[in-house]
């Protein structure tokens, strides 16, 4: 077995001697810091994103908190102003009603009385009505000119009877 | 059929010998010298763009590091922090040996004893350094494990001092037997599929899932070698 013939021990532990030195001040002066700057860089910008998202959120949840309270309030003055409005609008119709209510008795109380006005008035054309159709007729049967006065008292009287 | 071991066979391609140690630059030199650019160029050109999302060949950078500085933490803890740089290119130093090795033609340096006892025996050395500078003479209560009867010293002192001292040897065997075995058996199986004709697409198809598993064998042997050093290391700084 060539593993076991000492003639190349010496070049191949002289080679390994300076490769592998030659490795090694390579590999901790040039591979490994380069290596491990990578992978710190990374950790920190892991950790500046973290922290950066981190106030994202506490910023996020300040927004809302703000906008929560905003829309609470707004909703209230909302509110406010629905039932102002309301009130207003009740207290408007009620007004009107009233106005309206007023004018009506007032036409009605009016028409009651111009009815009233013209009740007297047909029943008194009625009564001198009946008056001359009284005289005349007693004066066409029986030839007597009765005295008005008299006629009128019947016809109040019979007027009287017949209501 | 080609012979099976030759395949790791070593090619002095440019002979050199400096003060008569012979230093030529071999075919597993050369393989060493790609494995090294390839690891730089995968590493350093697939994190050029520093992208944010990183694409396919960063996220592979990307997994490469954080497995291995994953490996150091949970089995060394903080104080192998600075020891992530050699774990990383050990780590990267095996796993491309390993794989450049599954490349037809090409050749596998881990499947080198020499060269794997070489890297096991630094660590070796190294880890017992780091433990004696840390703890002094009191690195030597490895060898004596603390509670157990005194009585039982003079056996367990020896067994723990074998342990301790087979470590480079366990780690150097285990990676050379993982790759020369399965060299060898890819070489022979292959063998099969040209001696046999027609018949030959039944080892063809056991060839193709050998070839699976041989990447698999690459990786977590890589692994298991890092890994392993991770603990020793663990065990010098903490001791247990």
């Amino acid at each position: 077995m060539p593993q076991f013939d000492p003639t190349f021990y010496a070049p191949q532990l002289f080679w390994l001697l300076v490769t592998f030195v030659v490795l090694y001040i390579l590999m901790s002066t040039l591979a490994m810091p380069k290596i491990g700057a990578v992978l710190e860089d990374r950790q920190r910008k892991i950790d500046d994103n973290l922290d950066k998202a981190a106030k994202l959120k506490a910023e996020a949840e300040a927004a809302i908190a703000a906008y929560e309270q905003a829309l609470a309030e707004s909703r209230a003055e909302a509110q406010k102003i629905l039932r102002e409005s309301a009130d207003a609008l009740a207290r408007q119709s009620e007004a009107k009603q009233k106005e309206l209510g007023d004018r009506l008795a007032a036409q009605i109380k009016a028409g009651e009385a111009r009815i009233g006005a013209a009740k007297e008035q047909a029943l008194a054309h009625v009564r001198d009505v009946a008056v001359d159709v009284a005289k005349s007729a007693a004066g066409k049967l029986t030839g007597v000119t009765l005295d008005d006065s008299k006629i009128a008292g019947a016809v109040a009287a019979a007027m009287q009877e017949g209501r | 059929m080609a012979n099976p071991v030759e395949q790791f066979q070593i090619e002095p391609l440019v002979p050199l010998h400096v003060g008569g140690v012979n230093i030529s630059f071999t075919n597993s030199a050369l393989l060493m010298v790609i494995s090294i650019s390839l690891t730089m160029a995968f590493l350093t050109l697939s994190v050029r763009s520093r992208a944010l999302v990183p694409g396919r060949w960063q996220s592979m950078a990307e997994v490469f590091y954080e497995f291995v500085a994953n490996m150091v933490r949970d089995n060394v803890g903080s104080e192998g922090r600075k020891f992530f740089p050699f774990i990383f290119t050990l780590f990267m130093f095996l796993l491309f040996g390993d794989l450049l090795g599954l490349v037809p033609y090409s050749f596998t340096y881990t499947s080198h004893i020499i060269v794997n006892f070489g890297l096991a025996l630094t660590v070796f050395i190294g880890v017992t350094i780091i433990g004696f500078m840390r703890h002094g003479t009191h690195y030597l209560r490895m060898f004596f494990p603390h509670g157990a009867p005194i009585l039982t010293a003079p056996i367990l002192i020896p067994i723990e001092l074998i342990s301790y001292m087979s470590r480079p040897f366990s780690l150097s065997i285990r990676l050379f037997a993982n790759m020369t075995v399965g060299h060898i058996m890819l070489k022979v199986i292959g063998g099969f599929v040209i001696a046999l004709g027609v018949l030959g697409v039944l080892p063809f198809v056991f060839l193709s899932a050998i070839t699976v598993l041989e990447f698999g064998i690459a990786i977590l042997q890589a692994y298991v070698f890092t890994i392993l050093c991770c603990i020793y290391l663990n065990d010098a700084i903490h001791m247990h």
